[in-house]
């Protein structure tokens, strides 16, 4: 997925010039256009089946589920209207893992953000062995999210001075004890820490969108900005930053519909344990464990949800945006 | 442009074209099983596929296929601890109608929402026929009864109330002997906490707070009384329950701090490494220990857990009778090799537990082994709701959350009713 993803970005930044020339009457431009893309719709017809059938038609058989009494592999399933979704809202489980949820996006999101802004900010000041660095920062990316959680798990124990491994034991070794903490075994601000390994994984990504948003940046217009007597802190505040707006928009999608649907992480990190309960392990957990797909179903869809109210007005500017041109 | 998007659609084909022949292989493994008419085979699943209990399983099949030459033996095995991948590709299978010709299973009430969704085939007879009831002990064989029939066959035995200790912190806690009961336990913990820096309960992640709790519950409670709260209608809101539950938080406050990050080998080790004075976990522990080369007695010694001496807390691995076995016959060959004497004396010491049968040969098991089988002739059965003997599905999840809970909110009140509520919901 990642790799077309900086193709989306770029495809909303620069837009071709509109290929058709102005000359001929309407309608005989709208039957050349038939012809145009009649042979690709034919093409592409079994892919937009497979996609109707194995994505939509499975969403939508997952919402008959999740609107059903199937609460046990074997009890029928009638229809009962949303009462598996309102009572999600009663469970202090369900409440805590929506908690969990909305803390790991906050701090993965914000920190991916700012950190690949400031990496990309760096690197675009033109330093030396730039491309080398950008390809350290960009290593984590290669690396799966479980293993990345083996790895963090190890290096974020939080056993006392005694026994201490990991950072908490680079702490003290450096004499900076006061900084070793409980980490994602905080009852309340775990999931913060959760979202540490996330940031540390990403944030080369989001540098390498930014990288490339500051760098579709004609190099004119910040001389001409130079030329009106902007400072170097005035040609980035006033000229560069305000033409990032879509790179932003793109990578807080990405980061945020990986955010809201976090499973692989917090499995390898922590396995399936309130502390770091999310809505994805509880899905999992009700599904395979408990043998309710009523309930799993519901949790699935309330996922959906969450990441469709992010993506929707994204694709809805982006649409707009390509029929402008 | 134009050639751009032709390559985008051709691209598209490709991938639905190679979607549509991946299925098609998938499908062509699966029904491979109809081939060769006559010919007899047996496809047994389970999760052994490693270690001891993959030996174990190696060794009853060469003794499988040395009686029965005319019978292909088809390993199924899915790996992944506790069946937990295994058991998502088994209901799978089960649901398309493609069941193994066995699968393995915890005996008990694990297996009910298969027996409920009519996916078993009861073995009353077979029972009758091989004499298992007289095999078995009458308790093993009453605790995995359903509705009046049995639809299993354990293969093997292991312990849940083990109490693993290490002799050289308890002297140096200045502590003469393993605690007897809860009350005795809560103030060894607490001297070993004020004598020593060593953790005093060595505990890992939640579900081995699970496993502590069905051992507190024991201990507390009494055979009868734990075996009572299993049953429908049971009282989970009385003082009795109250007092196990407080006792359960005051022991929580002696466990590992890193508890959350540290697996059930790492808790156990740190007994034998002499980083903590006790850990309550089932007895493949012994097998643990083995592999890490420690010796009884020396690096680490055992009891019962506190509270629970002369009672067994149970759980076994049994094999099943699907509906709809392709071989039933083949099926009931292999199930009557899990149940025989021989079978069973194969397999066991190489997993490290012991045979369900008491006729089993003793000059077999060893150190931990020959204790365990001695008590299990002798004691009283409990089963273990953690390992899936006295809780179906549901009820397991839910007192799993209740669990998760309270190790956040240490609130006995609210985590009682969360019990309640479940036994409520889920029993039955």
């Amino acid at each position: 997925m990642p790799a077309s993803e900086p193709a989306l970005t770029t495809g909303g930044r620069r837009r071709p010039a509109p290929a058709a020339p102005a000359g001929p009457p309407r309608r005989r431009r709208r039957r050349r256009r038939v012809r145009a893309w009649l042979p690709g719709l034919v093409l592409l017809t079994p892919s937009i089946v497979a996609i109707g059938v194995f994505v939509y038609g499975l969403i939508g058989w997952n919402l008959r589920l999740a609107l059903s009494s199937k609460t046990t592999d074997i009890s029928p399933a009638h229809f009962v209207g949303l009462r598996n979704f309102t009572r999600l809202w009663g469970e202090e489980r369900w409440n805590l893992a929506v908690r969990h949820a909305v803390l790991f996006t906050v701090v993965f999101v914000g920190g991916a953000l700012l950190l690949g802004w400031l990496l990309a900010l760096l690197l675009d000041k033109g330093m030396r062995a730039e491309a080398g660095f950008r390809a350290v920062y960009l290593f984590p990316m290669a690396i799966s999210f479980i293993a990345t959680g083996i790895v963090w798990r190890w290096l974020m124990n939080p056993a006392p001075p005694e026994r201490a491994v990991g950072l908490n034991a680079l702490f003290q070794r450096l004499g900076l004890g006061f900084l070793a903490n409980d980490w994602w075994q905080n009852d309340r601000w775990g999931m913060a820490a959760m979202a540490v390994p996330a940031v540390w994984q990403m944030a080369g990504y989001v540098m390498a969108l930014f990288l490339a948003g500051f760098r579709s940046v004609p190099e004119d217009l910040r001389e001409a900005a130079r030329v009106d007597g902007c400072s170097e802190w005035q040609v980035y505040r006033y000229v560069v930053f305000p033409q990032l707006r879509p790179v932003t928009l793109a990578a807080l999608i990405i980061l945020g519909h990986i955010s809201l649907k976090v499973f692989d992480l917090v499995v390898a990190m922590s396995g399936k344990q309130i502390i770091t309960d999310v809505p994805a392990v509880y899905m999992w957990q009700m599904v395979f464990d408990a043998h309710n797909p009523a309930k799993g179903a519901a949790i699935a869809t309330y996922m959906l949800l969450a990441v469709a109210v992010l993506i929707l007005p994204y694709l809805i500017w982006t649409l707009r945006s390509e029929r402008r041109s | 442009m134009q050639r751009m998007r032709w390559r985008g659609a051709a691209t598209a084909l490709l991938a639905a074209g190679s979607l549509v022949l991946a299925g098609c292989g998938g499908g062509d493994g699966q029904g491979g099983g109809g081939g060769t008419p006559g010919a007899s085979k047996v496809e047994v699943f389970s999760w052994w596929t490693g270690g001891g209990e993959a030996k174990g399983l190696e060794a009853m099949v060469a003794d499988f296929k040395a009686k029965h030459p005319e019978i292909q033996f088809v390993n199924a095995a899915v790996a992944g601890g506790s069946g937990t991948n295994a058991k998502a590709v088994l209901a799978s299978r089960l649901q398309a109608n493609q069941p193994p010709d066995s699968f393995q299973g915890h005996a008990g009430a694990e297996l009910q929402d298969y027996i409920k969704a009519g996916q078993l085939e009861e073995l009353d007879s077979f029972y009758d026929e091989n004499q298992l009831r007289s095999a078995f002990p009458q308790q093993l064989v009453d605790q995995i009864t359903f509705e009046g029939h049995v639809y299993s066959v354990p293969v093997n035995i292991h312990r849940s109330n083990v109490l693993w200790f290490s002799p050289q912190v308890l002297a140096e806690a200045g502590l003469s002997g393993p605690p007897t009961t809860v009350a005795e336990l809560i103030s060894a913990l607490k001297q070993v906490k004020q004598k020593t820096k060593k953790i005093p309960l060595s505990l890992g992640a939640q579900w081995t707070a699970d496993h502590l709790f069905e051992n507190v519950l024991l201990g507390d409670l009494g055979v009868d009384g734990y075996n009572a709260l299993w049953k429908p209608g049971a009282d989970w809101s009385g003082a009795p329950v109250t007092k196990a539950l407080q006792d359960f938080a005051e022991i929580l406050k002696y466990t590992t701090t890193e508890a959350a990050s540290t697996d059930w080998q790492l808790a156990a080790k740190n007994v034998v490494d002499g980083k903590a004075a006790f850990n309550v976990m089932g007895d493949w522990t012994a097998g643990y220990f083995k592999e890490l080369k420690k010796t009884p007695e020396k690096d680490y010694k055992y009891a019962a857990a506190p509270g629970t001496d002369g009672v067994y807390l149970w759980l076994s691995d049994s094999f099943t009778l699907p509906k709809n076995a392709k071989d039933r016959a083949a099926a009931l060959e292999w199930l009557k090799e899990c149940a025989s004497k021989q079978g069973q004396d194969l397999f066991n010491p190489q997993k490290g537990s012991i045979p369900a049968r008491t006729d089993a040969d003793t000059s077999l098991y060893k150190d931990y082994l020959a204790w365990a089988l001695q008590q299990w002739k002798s004691s009283k059965l409990a089963g273990s709701f953690w390992h899936g003997v006295t809780a179906n599905n549901q009820w397991h999840t839910d007192i799993d959350t209740a669990v998760g809970l309270f190790l956040n909110s240490r609130d006995v009140g609210k985590f009682q009713s969360a019990l309640v509520e479940a036994a409520k919901n889920d029993a039955g």
